[in-house]
C-alpha cells in the first residue's frame, strides 16, 4: 500500500474532481480533505505557498498542484488504466484541449453567466465557437479517449456537470443537440461511467451555489 | 530526418518560438524555420493553428503541434534516443511543469505590461522582483547544487524560464531598472549567463539590442498597453 495518499478539494471544484475521477478510475485509495476556501487550512497553505488554492495532492509527504498537472502525475505514477494516449502526437493533442478547455472555454462560459444584454449575446457567440473546436474534435468518437474515457475526457468533464446548471440558470441550452450532437452525446454517456456517476456533485446543490454566486455579485 | 517532414513556424522576437528551437537543437534534430512576417499571419499559421492563430507552431510530417511547452514535450517524447529533456522521476516532472507554468501565467505577464505602466510601475517591478525571488529558491532546490534547472545539463525548466531572460533584459533597458540582481538572486544570475551561452541556446536566442528597439516602437507599446488592459 505505501505512503497514504491524500486529496485536499472542496465539494463543488471542476479541478478538485478531476483528481477525484482519475484516481477512482486508476483504483486508488485515498484521504479527502475537502477545504472552506474561506477559511483555509494551515496544512493547504503550507503545501500550495504560491497559489494557495485547491486540489493539492500529497504522496510521499510531497505536494503536487495544479489538476492538469497532477493528472499527468498520477498517470505516470500508477501505470494501470492509462488516461494519456501513448503515441506522441495523440499526447501533444490531449494536453493542447485540456489547456484550451481551462483556458478558453471555461471563461468564455462563465462570461454567458455574468453578462448581460448584448455582451451575454458576445459571450454566447464566443463560446459557441469555442465548443464548436471541441465538438469536432470529438467527432466519430464515443469519448475523446476513444473507447474508454481518457486525460481529455477528465479535463473536459466539467462539461458535463456544469453546462446543465448554468443552462438552467440561463433557461436556455448551450450545448443543445441540433448543434452539438456529439457532445450533447458524449455529456450523457461520460457522466454514466461508474466511476464518474458516482462522483458527481449533485446538480440541485450546484445550481444553488450558482445562484447564490450570481445573486451575490455586484451590478455592471 | 529530412528538412521537409519537419517545420517551424516562428518569429525572432518570440521567447515561445525559441523555446522549440531550443528543444530542436538538444536533440539535434534538423527542420525547416518559417519566419512569419510581423503583423501578418500566413495562409499556413491560420491553417495549422486556427484556433489561436499564434506562433510557434510544429509541423511534423503534416500534423501541427501547437503551445511551446506542449510542443518542447512532443519533441522530448518522439526523439527519445537524444538527451532527455524533462526529468524522468514523475515529482520532479510535475515540479518542472509547475514552475514552467507559473513564469507563463503569472510571473511574464508583468513584464509585459512594465513598458506600459505609469505610476504602478513600482508595484510591477516589486511583483516581478519578488517572483524573481521565488524562482531563486525553486533554482537552489531542483538544481541540487549543479548548473541548470535540469542539474548538469538544461531541461525543460531552464528553456521554459531562460527563454524570457532576452527581454528581460530589454526591458531592464528600457524601463532603466535592474530586476535580475546578482546580489539578491545570485544562483540565478549565473545560471542566466551559464544559459545564454550554451550552444543549444547562443544561436537563437535574440539579440537584447534588437529587442530594445522593438520594444520602443509604437507597435511594441501598443500590444503592452493591450496587455494591460485584458
Amino acid at each position: 500500500m505505501g505512503e497514504q495518499v491524500k486529496l485536499f478539494k472542496t465539494w463543488s471544484s471542476a479541478f478538485g474532481l478531476r483528481i477525484v475521477w482519475a484516481l477512482k478510475l486508476k483504483g486508488i485509495q485515498y484521504e479527502s480533505i475537502d477545504e472552506d476556501l474561506t477559511n483555509k487550512s494551515p496544512l493547504l497553505l503550507q503545501y500550495n505557498p504560491v497559489y494557495k488554492k485547491i486540489p493539492v495532492l500529497v504522496y510521499n509527504g510531497r505536494p503536487i498542484v495544479e489538476s492538469l498537472i497532477i493528472l499527468e502525475y498520477i498517470d505516470e505514477t500508477w501505470k494501470q488504466n492509462p488516461l494519456l494516449p501513448e503515441d506522441p502526437h495523440k499526447r501533444a493533442t490531449a494536453r493542447f484541449w485540456a489547456k484550451f478547455g481551462d483556458d478558453k472555454v471555461m471563461s468564455s462560459l462563465w462570461q454567458i453567466l455574468t453578462e448581460q444584454g448584448k455582451e451575454r449575446e458576445e459571450a454566447l457567440v464566443q463560446a459557441t465557437e469555442n465548443l464548436k473546436f471541441i465538438e469536432e474534435e470529438l467527432k466519430g468518437k464515443r469519448f475523446f479517449g476513444g473507447e474508454k474515457i481518457g486525460f481529455l475526457d477528465i479535463a473536459l468533464g466539467w462539461l458535463a456537470n456544469l453546462v446543465p446548471v448554468l443552462e438552467e440558470i440561463l433557461g436556455f441550452k448551450v450545448i443543445d443537440k441540433a448543434g452539438f450532437p456529439f457532445l450533447s452525446e458524449w455529456m450523457l454517456e461520460f457522466s454514466s461511467v461508474p466511476a464518474i456517476k458516482e462522483n458527481l456533485p449533485l446538480h440541485d446543490k450546484m445550481f444553488s451555489k450558482f445562484r447564490a454566486y450570481l445573486a451575490a455579485a455586484p451590478d455592471k | 530526418m529530412a528538412r521537409t517532414e519537419l517545420k517551424l513556424l516562428g518569429a525572432w522576437l518570440s521567447p515561445y518560438v525559441m523555446r522549440a528551437r531550443i528543444a530542436l537543437n538538444i536533440k539535434s534534430v534538423d527542420y525547416e524555420f518559417l519566419q512569419e512576417t510581423l503583423g501578418s499571419k500566413s495562409q499556413l499559421l491560420l491553417e495549422s493553428n486556427p484556433v489561436h492563430k499564434k506562433i510557434p507552431v510544429l509541423i511534423h510530417k503534416g500534423k501541427p503541434i501547437c503551445e511551446s511547452l506542449i510542443i518542447v514535450e512532443y519533441i522530448d517524447e518522439t526523439w527519445s534516443s537524444g538527451p532527455s529533456i524533462l526529468p524522468s522521476d514523475p515529482y520532479d516532472r510535475a515540479i518542472a511543469k509547475f514552475w514552467g507554468t507559473y513564469v507563463d501565467e503569472k510571473w511574464f505577464p508583468n513584464l509585459r505590461i512594465l513598458t506600459a505602466e505609469g505610476e504602478a510601475k513600482d508595484h510591477v517591478i516589486r511583483t516581478i522582483v519578488e517572483g524573481l525571488d521565488l524562482l531563486e529558491d525553486a533554482f537552489v532546490k531542483i538544481s541540487k547544487g549543479k548548473t541548470f534547472f535540469g542539474e548538469d545539463q538544461i531541461g525543460y525548466l531552464d528553456i521554459a524560464f531562460g527563454c524570457y531572460l532576452g527581454w528581460l533584459r530589454a526591458l531592464e533597458k528600457i524601463s532603466e531598472v535592474k530586476l535580475l540582481d546578482e546580489a539578491k538572486t545570485p544562483g540565478l544570475a549565473k545560471w542566466a549567463d551559464t544559459f545564454s551561452s550554451h550552444p543549444a541556446v547562443k544561436d537563437v536566442k535574440p539579440e537584447v539590442d534588437k529587442l530594445v528597439e522593438y520594444g520602443k516602437s509604437p507597435e511594441a507599446k501598443y500590444r503592452a498597453a493591450k496587455a494591460a488592459s485584458s
